[in-house]
């Protein structure tokens, strides 16, 4: 485990000012039935590790197209490497790499020819890129298959030419889009052993949009998304540590009637969710015992965990992370209205 | 593992302008088609065969009108044939555009440093290249219908299979840059492009047509370059015309209708909008 910063980042950082490598500020954007986001603000810092973490519709893509210029937002602004997305796209561009969910290698042509044409969009050519490909290429482990059609490879094969094709051009900054999408887990391993290599000795700052907790865990820092709001942004010990004490699940025959009894009796918020008791104590091992004979038979199973960023997730929103219907406030019983 | 310097070069190199970009598209177009076998027998396939068989079915059916009076079906319909392959081609292109943007290496071309204008030019003269190859080597059928070219003519008519396709490709980017999917794209091939080359006197004469249908054909700037294509492959056959209109007429409202198919393409693909791959 590397020693990352656990202060949340709301307040002065610990390191001298280094200017943000990227800054959002009250990103707006609407399609036409529906807002996809809702003011969002953050900064990146050079050399880092960030994580946009949400379920889907939760804002995070269209996050990513605005941030790698394929779409102009609704309002508000997103500056990389100090140019302005909306302003100076063609000189913004010249400092991302981009790695797309969506495929976008050409399958027909061979590994060297697509980082060829790559290499061309960039203003490369000739010794100096024939130079660069081979580096590249060797850094993702496919320079002997410089000379296959990328058809011949496989998924994670495939990944790895779109990693490279990001690459080329050494960008300061690295966007990717659900990156081990279709990767199996040693795939993945090595994709995140990379990024955090390229984080450390190439002093890139990458930006990697996921929806899983596992990967969201991994990065320096973090923002969660839900329904276009930034809901938490921090490091991941930071945000789990604001939980406060371990998560207590507990299952009944009514749920409802338990929280309650649970409520009154010993004076904690309690919440129904999933037909489950939900519990925030600190040292709930100690809490258990004394639920389980304060309310004898009541309980039909019980854990105890420790927070996760699930449960800041939960904690945040009020509703579990892929829930379609959002379950009720804690303490007063009101209802969020249900998404239809 | 290989280590760089601990920090990267500066930036990028300054520019990446628009030459370069453009001729990495252009020749990635090229490469691609050619490596598709299915595609390259494809656009000339179905058109060969429409060809062999209108052409030999209508065989000497119709008599009337200048130009088709003295010609076998197959030697009438030659010219428009050639066109369709064209038009073919450059629907493959346009295909390639919409499909490319939402899942392709086009992704990656637009969040790079490169000015839309390079794109266009990449893209339409990578299909122009296409169309133009294909369409000539439908050549090779020409002794067939007793066409005899002298170098001069077969460089004309490569400059109108050139010109043609350039048009047809533009404005087949023009109307695939704004689209989204490829299911709308269908309907203007059906409802529009195919219409655009049923009235251009590729398959039947303007003289004799009705009233109506003869003022669209000669509103259609795809008539010229078959007519244009016409007067060069069987200079002794009048023209279709009810006016004069000299060859040099015909390839200059060609000219014309593709700079302005171009100029379109170009003033499409330069817009940036709020939706998404804008």
């Amino acid at each position: 485990m590397t020693t990352r910063p656990t202060a949340l980042d709301l307040g002065p950082s610990a390191q001298p000012a280094a200017p943000p490598v990227i800054s959002v500020r009250d990103l707006v954007h609407r399609y036409q039935d529906r807002t996809a986001l809702n003011g969002v603000s953050f900064d990146v810092r050079p050399a880092e590790l960030f994580g946009l973490l949400g379920p889907n519709g939760s804002g995070k893509t269209t996050l990513f197209r605005i941030l790698s210029t394929l779409m102009v937002p609704t309002s508000g602004s997103a500056t990389i490497a100090g140019f302005d997305a909306v302003h100076q796209p063609g000189a913004l561009r010249r400092h991302i790499g981009v790695v797309f969910q969506a495929q976008s290698v050409d399958l027909k042509l061979t590994a060297y020819e697509n980082l060829w044409h790559q290499g061309h969009l960039y203003g490369l050519r000739g010794s100096e890129l024939k130079k660069r490909i081979a580096e590249i290429l060797a850094r993702v482990g496919l320079l002997d298959r410089r000379a296959d059609r990328v058809e011949t490879f496989s998924g994670g094969m495939q990944r790895r030419i779109e990693l490279a094709k990001g690459l080329l051009h050494h960008p300061e900054v690295l966007l990717l889009d659900e990156p081990t999408t279709g990767l199996d887990p040693g795939a993945r391993r090595d994709l995140w052993q990379y990024l955090q290599i390229l984080r450390d000795q190439e002093r890139v700052s990458v930006i990697v949009t996921t929806h899983l907790m596992e990967e969201a865990e991994r990065c320096d820092r973090l923002a969660i998304l839900n329904e276009g709001n930034l809901v938490a942004l921090g490091t991941p010990e930071a945000l789990t540590r604001e939980i406060g004490g371990d998560v207590i699940l507990l299952e009944a025959r009514d749920p409802q009637s338990l929280a309650d009894r649970i409520r009154a009796k010993f004076q904690v918020e309690a919440t129904v969710m999933d037909n489950h008791v939900r519990l925030e104590i600190e040292h709930g091992h100690r809490f258990v015992p004394d639920v389980v004979e304060a309310l004898p038979g009541e309980i039909q199973s019980l854990s105890v965990s420790k927070p996760t960023l699930e449960d800041v997730f939960i904690h945040r929103t009020g509703h579990r992370f892929w829930s379609e219907d959002a379950g009720p406030m804690p303490e007063t019983g009101k209802k969020k209205a249900k998404k239809n | 593992m290989s280590t760089q310097s601990a920090t990267f070069p500066a930036t990028a190199p300054a520019s990446a302008g628009i030459l370069l970009p453009a001729f990495t598209l252009w020749w990635r177009e090229v490469v691609r088609f050619y490596r598709q076998r299915a595609r390259v027998v494809g656009v000339i396939l179905s058109p060969l065969l429409f060809w062999i068989v209108l052409g030999s079915g209508f065989g000497t059916s119709f008599r009337s009108g200048p130009g088709a009076g003295q010609q076998h079906y197959l030697d009438y319909f030659y010219p428009g044939t050639l066109v369709m392959i064209v038009l073919f081609t450059a629907i493959f292109t346009m295909m390639s555009v919409i499909e490319d943007r939402n899942e392709g290496f086009l992704l990656s071309v637009m969040v790079a440093p490169v000015p839309r204008a390079a794109i266009v030019l990449g893209k339409v003269l990578g299909g122009t290249t296409l169309a133009t190859i294909q369409g000539l080597i439908f050549l090779v059928f020409s002794p067939l219908v007793g066409i005899h070219m002298t170098l001069a003519s077969f460089a004309l008519i490569a400059l109108t299979v050139f010109l043609v396709s350039f048009a047809l490709t533009a404005l087949g980017f023009a109307i695939a840059w704004p689209m989204d999917s490829t299911a709308a794209f269908h309907a203007i091939i059906n409802l529009f492009l195919i219409p655009l080359w049923l009235l251009s006197g590729a398959l039947f004469p303007l003289s004799k047509a009705s009233g109506w249908i003869r003022w669209i054909m000669y509103a259609n700037p795809l008539t010229y370059g078959v007519e244009a294509l016409r007067t060069l492959m069987y200079p002794e056959a009048p023209s279709s015309f009810s006016f004069a209109f000299s060859l040099t007429a015909s390839i200059l409202t060609l000219v014309l209708f593709a700079l302005f198919m171009f100029g379109l393409a170009f003033a499409l693909a330069n817009r940036r909008t709020t939706k998404p791959s804008a």
